[in-house]
């Protein structure tokens, strides 16, 4: 119990002290998982909606095949992507093993298959009587496609945080990918990975609360943009 | 007004544009955060304007979690990129995955302690001017009623009571094993080689004595606290660890209980010559008179002994190289 407690006045001093290598860290963490967050739903969200607007043969198989990868092990999301990164794997004259280009690419990859999904999930929500009173309306069927989507939203953006808070929270993808390296690649988990090895357990939880709190601040953050 | 703007966009619109502001975000944020600027034991008070930006080319340096944990890296990382103006970045990995990452040539430098491993490495062609440049011992750790009675023996003859008690299914007897192919695991079956027995059938799955953690040597040193068990560790992390722990060094004698590092300068398909000139550097560096002192210093304060004994030149014992200026840019063939 006493290292919990620990764990909080370390977060809280930590915080207040503005130590220069948690504040880097953190922001590291921050700016990765975000532009993994956004490259996936730049890339999951018209897919989904691809997937829902239009009707094909496997539609059912291929939903299935997504909604597994929801349990893809973000250490094999790691692997593929480090064999895909490495000097001596297909992308490899590009460098990006060890770099945070190649951590954003390694968490984008582990959440496109949920937002894919979510994205999915939210337009079905949306209800089948919507849309038809729009078309009998006199709507186009680009109209109503666009309206069913604006009806989603919500449930998409509940989809984004959803997918950020895999992309923050993980730790085997960072960790192959990034190697977390001092000053470069080093993010929230994998220095409380490290740390937790090192046994300073009481810094470990303080970069959990940091952790979460600021998973706190994007969830506000996205839900005053989707409020508007 | 703006929020009206948002408000008459579509829905998938709106998503797009939060998109499009995470990523400017990001843009504008990798321009503030300057990559490779360290600083765990530099005070808020003199951080950044101290630190010399890191600009010239990145050298990878692939090293294993009980060297890493123990400190020693980082604190030798800002010497050696102030004096060649290079960004060190250091990856901690287990001996296993370090050696696999050089094979694939996805790093420029290895620091590892696992002699039989590395040996495969050079003979595979995969590494250049392989150097010792410190060593210390492992030791056995335990309870301090030590159950099994083996303190003072010899490793060979401690690991065979252990054994034998714990088969025999003495109540309290156990042997937590790293069971993960670092080096510190190597050492543990080079001991149980040792001894006289084949590891794969007489030691694993033998019995409940034998618990295999597949975790860094800091988690296994705190299984094995909690389960009152016998574990075989490096010093340096036993002593960064010695407070939070019930374990007292019970062996702490022995030849096969030698621990040697040694560097690497990694020789991978299509390395450009300049990283492997850097690389040579960085090996100079480490067996350097000036490093080597510093390695020898490393912890005194913290821990009231040294965590390292350099090799200052003396390394005849230990049949490796600790002195040759590391020069050779390709593998010699006619070398073995």
């Amino acid at each position: 119990m006493n290292e919990i407690v620990d764990g909080f006045v370390q977060a809280f001093s930590l915080i207040i002290s503005l130590d220069p290598e948690v504040l880097e860290i953190t922001a590291r963490s921050l700016l990765i998982s975000l532009a993994a967050t956004a490259v996936a739903s730049l890339v999951a969200i018209p897919l989904g909606g691809l997937i829902h607007f239009r009707e094909f043969g496997g539609k059912r198989g291929l939903i299935t095949i997504i909604q597994t990868l929801y349990a893809l092990p973000t250490v094999v999301a790691g692997l593929f992507v480090f064999l895909l990164l490495s000097r001596a794997g297909p992308l490899g004259f590009l460098g990006l093993l060890f770099t945070p280009v190649g951590m954003v690419i390694g968490q984008a990859v582990l959440i496109i298959p949920l937002l894919v999904g979510m994205t999915l999930v939210a337009l079905s929500g949306v209800k089948r009587a919507i849309s038809d009173e729009i078309v009998a309306l006199g709507a186009t069927q680009t109209q109503a496609i666009l309206t069913i989507i604006r009806e989603a939203r919500f449930a998409i953006i509940g989809g984004i945080i959803l997918g950020f808070g895999r992309a923050i929270s993980e730790v085997g993808a960072a960790m192959i990918i990034g190697g977390n390296i001092r000053g470069y690649t080093r993010v929230l988990t994998t220095a409380i990975a490290l740390e937790t090895s090192m046994g300073n357990i009481a810094l470990s939880i303080a970069l959990g609360m940091i952790l979460l709190g600021i998973a706190m601040v994007v969830t506000v953050a996205l839900f005053i943009v989707q409020e508007r | 007004m703006n929020m009206h703007f948002l408000s008459t966009l579509h829905g998938g619109t709106v998503i797009f544009l939060v998109a499009l502001v995470l990523g400017a975000i990001l843009i504008s944020g990798c321009t503030t955060t300057n990559p490779g600027q360290g600083g765990a034991q530099i005070p808020p008070t003199t951080q950044s304007p101290s630190l010399p930006p890191h600009k010239g080319q990145k050298l990878i340096l692939a090293t294993t979690t009980s060297l890493y944990d123990t400190g020693l890296l980082d604190y030798l990382e800002p010497l050696f990129e102030e004096k060649y103006g290079v960004d060190l970045l250091i990856t901690s990995q287990g001996t296993g995955k370090a050696l696999e990452i050089a094979k694939r040539g996805d790093c420029d430098i290895l620091a590892v302690h696992s002699p039989d491993q590395e040996k495969a490495f050079m003979d595979g062609g995969y590494g250049i001017n392989r150097r010792c440049f410190a060593y210390n011992y492992f030791i056995v750790v335990g309870p301090a009623d030590d159950p099994a009675g083996i303190r003072g023996m010899a490793p060979q003859e401690a690991f065979r009571t252990i054994l034998g008690k714990g088969k025999a299914g003495n109540p309290g007897i156990f042997f937590v094993s790293r069971g993960d192919n670092s080096g510190t695991h190597s050492a543990e079956k080079n001991i149980w080689k040792a001894a006289g027995y084949n590891y794969t059938s007489e030691v694993q799955r033998s019995g409940a004595w034998y618990i295999e953690a597949g975790k860094g040597m800091g988690e296994t040193l705190q299984l094995a606290s909690e389960k009152g068990a016998y574990t075989l560790t490096d010093e340096g992390t036993y002593l960064a660890y010695r407070g939070k722990l019930n374990l007292v060094p019970v062996i702490e004698e022995g030849d096969i209980l030698l621990n040697v590092y040694s560097v690497i300068t990694v020789h991978a398909k299509n390395q450009p010559v300049e990283k492997i000139t850097m690389a040579n550097n960085f090996v100079n560096f480490l067996i350097s008179p000036g490093i080597q002192a510093k390695i020898g210093e490393y912890g005194k304060e913290k821990y009231g002994k040294g965590l390292f004994i350099p090799m200052n030149g003396g390394c005849m014992r230990f049949e490796c190289d600790c002195t040759t200026p590391a020069s050779e840019t390709g593998p010699l063939t006619s070398f073995k």
